[in-house]
């Protein structure tokens, strides 16, 4: 069973990988979408779900990175090889000077803290002349290199499936590391992570970078696909529905924020589509704001719960983990 | 800037900040005594504003009389919130209290939606706050932020002296030392929760209800309220009233003064303002050290 | 056994035969509605509707021959989201033409995703001066305006008025930095001079701490771009504030139109700038006042207009290539050369695709926005960074 739970998501990577080119222009960007949200997800679990710090502010890493791509970009295009370290180095950096900030404060503080923090990130790109303001600013060429071509829709699936694959791998990686199990240590108990001489701030300071860097990389896809950003990337109503998405899925399992993700657009687009949900669907907010009360209500272990629920061995969280 | 419009723009700064605080201590209450990370906090600012749209026409001339009617609509609706909801999210972590909070934002946005469309609507001051009377020879300023102010500094008065003066207020400020202890007491703690929680919704709609002659009633306007209301509750410190009440004295001077000499930046000023706190004093001016 | 199957075989090859060929004569054209149908544009984006539906009905429910679906997606004035509703249109439901939006954000990524596909774009009100700028395209049209225009011709009616020092307010976005820019540009060649820009953050309506300030500047004049509540809002603050007995208050049409029922008193006598007006009393804006209003119980407003012409340049494209709407070229070349008939008076088009027309001074008297002159005829906006 605990091969089961590392050879499933290899398994949908190569079905993704194989089918990939089948699917039909509208899907195909379906998935990217839910696949660069996955890269999103997977990236908060990193703090949620690993370390035990609420972020309420996470998508203003996800904004930063998409705008450093599109910002870099100019008029005439730029290298993958510049433009996504320059969106995964922004956004880290934001999320230094944040961290450094916020982890000085715990709990509630450290929730409010981050989403004002957020909201300053969203400011700057709203009001300022450094984002083209509230309608955004868009990219005239996509990035390249060498052959590979983001205006090409292939490409843009296979370099996403790609990142989502290492992103994944890694912070499976990171679960089994020492540097893991520090930050399962500190979630369960900080005193005693601290009593027992772990620098227990730099370890989440450090959580909190990789966590920004890896949005950052999911703002520099979503940047890569639309070719356009707007300052509502940043917005908390971001930061609440990528928060969702672990919850929904499951926290404390990195499958949980891929599954979630997929569930959480399955969901929106359910609520919103008139053949299914009648007159209710122009009223998406309400029934999404029901569903997600009585869901974290009713189901506070997500989706991986419902299956622990009908085989105990399957939602068994992977080797190394720490309880 | 020459002085009388310096003290024009302190007189703003004063009233926006007063305003502030009404919803700033509804929400610090009810972190500090219940622990709850409320979201929809500024729904209830909303639900204020829009209560005063749908009451105005009903109630013309008698202002006072039209507040305090929605003081108490706001108050009942808050005390039966708490017992169908609220309750149940005390024994939930933050993330979880931060998730059906956030459900309950969009509950309410599409039902505000529902019942009221989603114009922006002018709420019109009572006849005998309209008009403005004359600042020197520099400009008119409204009766009717004068009468918000003073209405605002009356209840931060009476709030002082609740909280202060009185054994409701002694069970409060007990309960935010340490909720436990209140309960070994025998003090009914759900009771005295029920009524804060109230006192924080109609605190909220209460300033909604006064601000909505001044910043009209629309959509956003408590998403926007709320999150200027955290940043208030960071820097005064949880829990805290006075803090509450610097804190958003802090916020209108430096919001007022960075939209005139920062135009640009001024969205930005609260939040620099909060970090350089953070790097200070993390639990806020008055907070207790967690 | 085998002479049903062929028989059957038979039938539907045929009927499939039948059905390619109906195809090829060209089935119906495929319109997609993107507009808001829900927050705070929702009476706009109805009003567009209205106005389009109307000139389809007129033109007896056909352009060239072909009739029209609509797909409809309400964009809730959301950017967010803009990307992925308008590739709903393109890529899920393969429209052949998409009209849209109010919000310039939205149109932005309208437009994107329109100049990579070749989908023809008419939009029927945002302003982004982008969209017939940089983005233009030759399958995109715009049938309203770009924030330049009235206010370029309000900057040149206050220069000529006389006035020398002017201050100009507005929310911090895209159309207000370009409203604001056209007014400078008109303003600074009439012999003025804009002293201070004041901003609010989008979308604040909180006016006290900046009203103050152009209370101790005093200039000769003073333009404000806001629309909608925020409109409203400023508009009445500024009377609050004594100041509309001092110092006049000018705008493009956005900051009174829609509105003028709200705002009262405080709104009496202000000039503004748009390229419509009540009271045009031309025959042919008379006719669509009584046809729209007979049609829709309401009175028509601007973005109606807006919507009615989008509708006209679109059967003038289709006209022009038969209703082969494949031909992109053609169809661009027809609307180019096209004198359109519109209820605001007649306009053309310039080479990115944006009208060129008069655009008129109006009063505020009572509840109407009434004519007083042709601020300036046949205003071209300058269509910077188009390389069509």
């Amino acid at each position: 069973m605990q091969r089961l739970s590392h050879s499933i998501p290899l398994l949908c990577a190569i079905v993704l990988a194989v089918f990939g080119p089948m699917l039909s222009p509208y899907l195909s960007d379906l998935v990217v979408k839910v696949m660069i949200l996955s890269i999103f997800a997977l990236s908060l679990e990193l703090l949620v779900g690993m370390t035990g710090l609420v972020s309420l502010g996470h998508a203003a890493f996800y904004g930063i990175g998409a705008y450093a791509t599109v910002l870099g970009s100019g008029k005439d295009g730029g290298s993958i090889a510049l433009l996504l370290p320059l969106a995964m180095g922004s956004a880290a950096a934001y999320a230094l000077a944040v961290g450094a900030l916020s982890l000085r404060t715990r709990g509630v503080y450290f929730i409010m803290v981050t989403l004002a923090f957020a909201q300053m990130a969203f400011f700057v790109f709203h009001d300022t002349a450094l984002g083209g303001g509230s309608d955004g600013i868009y990219m005239y060429i996509r990035p390249t290199l060498g052959a590979l071509d983001m205006e090409n829709r292939y490409t843009q699936f296979y370099v996403v499936l790609a990142a989502l694959v290492l992103t994944y791998g890694l912070l499976a990686l990171i679960r089994r590391s020492r540097f893991g199990a520090a930050l399962a240590g500190i979630r369960v108990n900080e005193q005693r992570m601290r009593a027992a001489g772990f620098a227990v701030y730099g370890y989440k300071l450090a959580a909190f970078v990789i966590a920004g860097a890896l949005a950052g990389l999911a703002g520099f896809l979503l940047a890569s696909r639309d070719g356009v950003v707007n300052p509502e990337l940043l917005a908390w109503h971001n930061s609440g529905e990528v928060l969702l998405m672990i919850i929904l899925g499951g926290l404390g399992h990195l499958r949980g924020a891929v599954i979630g993700a997929v569930a959480f657009t399955l969901l929106k687009e359910l609520l919103s589509t008139h053949a299914l949900v009648g007159p209710l669907a122009d009223h998406w907010q309400l029934t999404l704001g029901l569903a997600i009360i009585a869901f974290v209500a009713l189901l506070p272990k997500g989706i991986i719960g419902i299956a622990a629920r009908i085989s105990p061995a399957a939602a068994k969280p992977a080797k190394g983990a720490a309880a | 800037m020459d002085f009388g419009t310096f003290l024009v723009q302190c007189l703003n700064s004063v009233q926006y900040g007063l305003l502030l605080f009404l919803v700033a201590s509804g929400l610090t209450l009810i972190f500090g005594i219940m622990g709850v990370i409320n979201l929809a906090h500024g729904s209830f600012y909303m639900l204020g504003a829009y209560m005063a749209f749908a009451l105005s026409p009903l109630f013309g001339d008698q202002f006072i009389v039209m507040l305090a009617v929605g003081v108490v609509l706001a108050a009942v609706f808050g005390y039966l919130l708490e017992w169908a909801f609220f309750s149940y999210l005390y024994q939930r972590d933050h993330l979880q209290q931060v998730l059906m909070t956030y459900g309950l934002i969009l509950v309410f946005e599409e039902l505000r939606s529902i019942l009221v469309g989603n114009d922006v609507h002018g709420v019109k001051a009572p006849p005998w706050l309209e008009g403005s009377f004359a600042l020197g020879n520099l400009m008119s300023y409204p009766w009717y932020r004068l009468f918000a102010s003073a209405a605002c500094v009356v209840l931060a008065v009476g709030l002082y002296y609740v909280v202060n003066r009185t054994r409701l207020g002694m069970m409060i400020r007990a309960g935010a030392s340490n909720r436990d202890m209140v309960r070994g007491l025998g003090i009914d703690i759900r009771r005295l929760y029920r009524i804060v929680f109230a006192a924080g919704v109609a605190l909220a709609a209460l300033a909604g209800m006064i601000a909505a002659p001044m910043s009209s009633v629309y959509p956003g306007m408590g998403a926007s309220v709320l999150i200027i209301c955290f940043v208030v509750v960071v820097i005064g410190g949880i829990g805290s009233i006075t803090g509450a009440l610097v804190a958003s004295l802090l916020v209108g001077f430096v919001d007022t003064f960075g939209k005139v000499f920062f135009a640009e930046l001024s969205g930005m000023g609260v939040y620099v303002l909060m970090a350089i706190v953070l790097i200070w004093r993390p639990e806020g001016l008055m907070g207790r050290k967690v | 056994m085998s002479h049903r199957i062929a028989r059957t075989t038979l039938t539907a090859l045929a009927l499939a035969c039948v059905a390619t060929l109906g195809h090829a004569q060209q089935g119906k054209l495929k319109v997609g509605l993107m507009l808001p149908f829900s927050g705070t544009y929702a009476a706009l984006g109805v009003a567009i509707e209205n106005g389009f539906r109307l000139r389809l009905e007129e033109q007896g429910g056909k352009f060239a021959g072909r009739e029209i679906e609509f797909v409809k997606v309400d964009d809730e004035s959301d950017p967010a989201k803009a990307t992925d509703n308008v590739n709903k249109l393109i890529k899920r439901d393969n429209v052949d033409v998409i009209i849209g939006t109010v919000h310039s954000g939205v149109a932005m990524a309208m437009a994107k995703a329109a100049k990579e596909s070749g989908t023809v774009l008419i939009v029927p009100n945002a302003g982004a001066d982008a969209v017939t700028g940089p983005m233009c395209a030759q399958n995109i049209f715009r049938s309203s305006f770009s924030n330049w225009q009235p206010a370029y011709a309000m900057g040149e009616v206050s220069g000529k008025q006389g006035k020398k020092k002017a201050m100009t307010i507005t929310w911090k976005y895209a159309a207000g930095d370009e409203s604001v820019a056209g007014f400078k540009e008109g303003f600074e060649k009439a012999g003025g001079k804009v002293d201070k820009q004041l901003t609010v953050p989008f979308p604040n309506v909180e006016f006290q701490a900046l009203l103050t300030e152009i209370a101790a500047a005093k200039p000769d004049v003073v333009y404000a771009f806001f629309a909608g509540g925020g409109a409203v809002k400023f508009v009445k603050d500024y009377a609050a504030a004594g100041l509309n007995k001092t110092i006049p208050l000018v705008g493009p049409g956005f900051l009174t139109d829609g509105t003028l029922e709200a705002q009262g008193e405080s709104a009496q006598g202000m000039q503004t700038t748009l390229h419509y007006a009540d009271g045009l009393n031309t025959p042919r804006d008379t006719a669509f006042r009584t046809a729209y209003a007979k049609s829709f119980k309401l009175q028509p407003d601007v973005y109606a207009v807006q919507g009615y012409d989008a509708a006209q340049i679109l059967g003038i494209g289709l006209a022009a290539v038969k209703g082969d709407i494949s031909k992109k070229a053609e169809f661009a070349a027809a609307v180019e050369k096209a004198k359109i008939d519109s209820p605001r008076g007649t306009f053309t088009m310039n080479k990115a695709h944006n009208p060129v027309q008069d655009v008129y001074l109006r009063k505020v008297e009572g509840n109407e926005n009434k004519l007083v002159n042709i601020a300036v005829k046949n205003l071209a906006d300058p269509a910077r960074g188009c390389k069509l």
